[in-house]
């Protein structure tokens, strides 16, 4: 894969194409530019047919090894990868390692193993068994083995270095094992880049990562809850500013609009997007404004007013701790609240997904009420067309030097 | 009147997809037309026409039910993909949330949900008796109390049609007196009365004839003169359609055949029949042979959140660790959009990850259920149905011996010998 950058703003934000993804070496993905979230390939809730409402999906499906890893030997005796064991045509495959939605328990990890949680319990994985699984998975790329248990409060440099130097060694495995295996031709690898929140870790780990033979960079331990925001911003440049300009950072466990704005402009490209599924697993649908097509004079009054107002209000989200993942953020409207019981508009007034132009706000919290699948469904349709269709007005704002109008936008926006 | 059938029902995105001749629309004075295309020259089985407000329905014809104003994890789109022209609301459940009042300022139940075919509500009844701990039944009506606050409630004859008309659903049913088919005694006897008095006070109380069709329901338990003087009575009363009910309540399957077929035999031949409770491939099969046209059943759709999918030999326990490396899909014959892309080992696995495998099973079961009354019509219209039941009992049972005694029966009373 080849990151071929448009344009870099604020010397470190930037907008591109990663093209020559897959094994055919013939799909690409806009960036910045997020993956599309999956339970083992499947969108939360959602089969083929309400998925494909959905008229721009990423090219690049993100699964899990949370997810996968207790299936290995259905895999195995499958043959075909995974893709083709899910029924997925027309899609990219990325591999991770946890699933940011998800969180785990701590204090499994070895010197040798990392854990993960299948529906039957832990699941400890070797180098050697996690390449076995990525051999059966069969992914177009994935990110190797790492160790990033650094994001609880009082970590220690001790156990941060300890996390840098494991995944060193896993990256350094894997890589020997990558390069001597057939299944894998085709397949690239990530490099994971850790360190906590010490900037010398980080920047130790990203130039360590950097030396070796890998397609891109996964930033990880930087999650929405293990730090507040502009220690993240201050880590992110501090990392980047070591990694080679022509290969893609990809941002795990970051999904906040906020959040995700802050990061592009340090330099990430690619983020996951479960965010729009927590949001409809607390029954939330997402409505923050991102159209900043404003006329000129328009927009001038606006940031004027923006100005006296938000002053405060950057604080507003604040930034949460790791327990409060599933509390309502404001970016997002609360359907169970008894205020949408009569209420007959769309979600979202001018979103054109299937749940807007079939639904109102009424039956949507009908469904909430009474407990019904068909939320999730309907809900899941709406969060991911908006979250879409945020990136792809991020990607108009890097490519029209309009940062800070998008931010603005983005943050001024309350739930009625 | 043309504009009466087109419009009626306020469904906001979809134009009525009657595919009758204007003309006869024109003339049907009721919302309801019964064409009947094919009987059986065998068997009392008919395939018909049901023309109704929002569109035609193809009997025999099996009902999902979506009993809050949707079908579990199934969007319109998908309903409607699958072929179905008529589905179920409940409205004891919708008449408790959202309420009648916001329904009406919702266009109607096809508003709400955003369906444009058909919609049949029951009344309330069964519900009040299966779901609802303390509820006493009076000349009035019946009186429960609400699960959500508390609050005593009475369900009358009128209150029950006052809800359905907010709802504008095409087949409403009457309020009946529902009592147990497990129950004997005088009690059957004053609820089969009881019904015939409220099916009045129904008729009565339905301020939209003209749009909504009340459905008459035959009681009278498993005893046979009851369901006689039932069935004199109700019949003598000008409704669109008729349903059997008081049974598939879990008595003896040899009792149930006869009333259904006792109730066939009384019954006009040229109004619907309507089954209610029905759902098990077997029974619909039998009791189309019985001459009965439409039916209802949550079964398919509840098996399937269960990860229980149905199949022409019986059921597949998708969860079940045998299906872990079975690549083949559920049904190799199945053109459903589940079984045309997975297989019975993703199924199995995605069950441990996320709610979408229930939905995957839940379209296969409709379709299965669609599919199992589309091959039953059409072997009517083609007058070889009794070759088609030979067939279907040989492929859902190992043996002859296996086949249950009371389906050989009914079939044999209607001239089908299964061996």
């Amino acid at each position: 894969m080849k990151l071929e950058l448009a344009r870099v703003v604020r010397g470190t934000g930037r907008l591109g194409v990663l093209r020559g993804l897959g094994r055919t070496a013939q799909h690409s993905l806009e960036v910045p530019g997020c993956l599309l979230y999956t339970h083992l390939g499947a969108v939360p809730h959602l089969t083929q047919d309400t998925l494909h409402t959905l008229s721009s999906l990423p090219s690049v499906t993100q699964v899990t090894l949370s997810n996968i890893a207790e299936h290995q030997e259905v895999l195995e005796e499958f043959k075909d990868g995974f893709r083709k064991f899910a029924g997925l045509h027309d899609t990219l495959l990325y591999c991770s390692l946890h699933d940011s939605a998800a969180p785990c328990p701590t204090g499994y990890t070895t010197n040798k193993t990392v854990s993960v949680w299948g529906s039957g319990g832990r699941i400890e994985l070797t180098v050697a068994k996690f390449m076995a699984l990525q051999k059966a998975v069969q992914p177009d790329w994935y990110q190797s083995m790492a160790d990033g248990e650094t994001w609880q409060n009082n970590t220690s440099r001790k156990r941060v270095r300890k996390s840098v130097d494991r995944t060193l060694a896993h990256l350094d495995e894997c890589l020997l094992a990558h390069q001597n295996s057939q299944e894998l031709e085709g397949v690239e690898v990530f490099g994971v880049v850790e360190g906590g929140d010490i900037p010398e870790e980080r920047v130790r780990s990203a130039r360590e990562t950097a030396k070796r033979p890998v397609a891109g960079f996964c930033l990880d331990g930087l999650q929405t809850g293990s730090m507040d925001q502009a220690l993240r911003t201050q880590l992110i440049a501090a990392v980047t500013k070591e990694l080679p300009e022509e290969k893609p950072r990809l941002l795990q466990g970051v999904g906040r609009p906020d959040e995700v704005l802050a990061c592009v402009e340090v330099g990430v490209d690619l983020f996951e997007s479960f965010f729009p599924f927590q949001v409809t697993e607390r029954g939330c649908a997402l409505c923050f404004s991102f159209n900043i097509s404003l006329d000129p004079e328009r927009a001038v009054l606006e940031l004027n007013e923006d100005e006296r107002d938000t002053a405060g209000e950057t604080q507003h989200n604040g930034d949460v701790s790791l327990d409060d993942q599933t509390r309502m953020t404001s970016f997002e409207m609360n359907l169970k609240d008894k205020r949408y019981h009569d209420d007959f508009r769309p979600l979202v007034e001018g979103c054109g997904c299937y749940c807007c132009k079939n639904h109102q706000r009424a039956y949507l919290h009908h469904l909430l009420v009474t407990n019904e699948l068909l939320a999730g469904v309907l809900l899941t349709i709406h969060n991911t067309a908006h979250y879409q269709g945020f990136f792809s007005a991020l990607r108009e704002a890097v490519a029209g030097d309009k940062l800070d109008i998008l931010r603005r936008r983005v943050l001024r926006e309350r739930k009625e | 009147m043309a504009a009466a059938v087109v419009a009626c029902g306020a469904g906001t995105h979809h134009t009525s997809e009657s595919q009758m001749p204007l003309k006869k629309a024109l003339s049907a004075a009721s919302p309801l037309t019964l064409r009947i295309v094919a009987e059986c020259s065998v068997t009392k089985a008919r395939a018909c026409d049901l023309i109704l407000p929002h569109s035609a329905v193809s009997t025999p014809v099996f009902m999902p039910v979506g009993t809050q104003g949707t079908l579990k994890g199934i969007t319109v789109d998908q309903l409607e993909g699958l072929g179905c022209q008529i589905c179920l609301g409940n409205t004891y459940h919708l008449g408790m949330r959202p309420g009648p009042d916001l329904i009406t300022k919702a266009n109607g139940l096809h508003g709400f949900m955003n369906w444009g075919r058909n919609l049949l509500t029951d009344s309330g009844g069964f519900q009040m008796v299966s779901l609802v701990e303390l509820s006493e039944v009076t000349e009035e009506g019946v009186k429960f109390k609400s699960p959500y606050d508390d609050k005593e409630i009475l369900l009358s004859p009128e209150k029950s049609i006052s809800i359905q008309n907010s709802l504008g659903s095409d087949i409403m049913m009457q309020l009946d007196d529902v009592v147990s088919s497990t129950v004997t005694g005088p009690r059957v006897e004053e609820a089969m009365h009881r019904s015939i008095r409220w099916l009045d006070r129904c008729i009565a109380a339905n301020k939209n004839p003209n749009k909504q069709n009340l459905f008459a329901i035959i009681q009278g338990g498993l005893n046979a003169d009851l369901r006689k003087a039932c069935l004199d009575e109700m019949t003598r009363r000008d409704v669109p359609g008729f349903a059997i009910g008081g049974l598939s309540g879990g008595e003896e399957k040899d009792d149930f055949w006869r009333m259904v077929t006792l109730s066939t035999d009384h019954l006009p031949r040229e109004k619907p029949r309507y089954l209610m409770g029905v759902g098990y491939a077997v029974d619909l099969v039998v009791c189309v042979a019985l001459g009965c046209d439409m039916f209802d059943c949550v079964f398919p759709t509840r098996t399937a959140r269960f990860g229980s999918a149905l199949v022409p030999w019986g059921s597949l326990q998708v969860k079940h660790k045998q299906y872990a490396k079975d690549f083949q899909p559920i049904d190799p014959d199945c053109q459903c959009p589940t079984c045309k892309r997975h297989t019975r080992a993703y199924l199995h696995a995605l069950f441990k990850s996320d709610t979408a495998a229930m939905h995957h099973i839940t379209i296969h079961n409709i379709a299965y259920q669609l599919t199992l009354m589309r091959s039953v019509r059409q072997s009517i219209v083609e007058d070889r149905l009794p070759e088609f039941i030979r067939t279907f009992m040989k492929r859902m049972f190992p043996s002859r011996d296996q086949y249950p005694g009371w389906a050989v029966d009914a079939l044999a009373s209607v001239n089908v010998t299964v061996e």
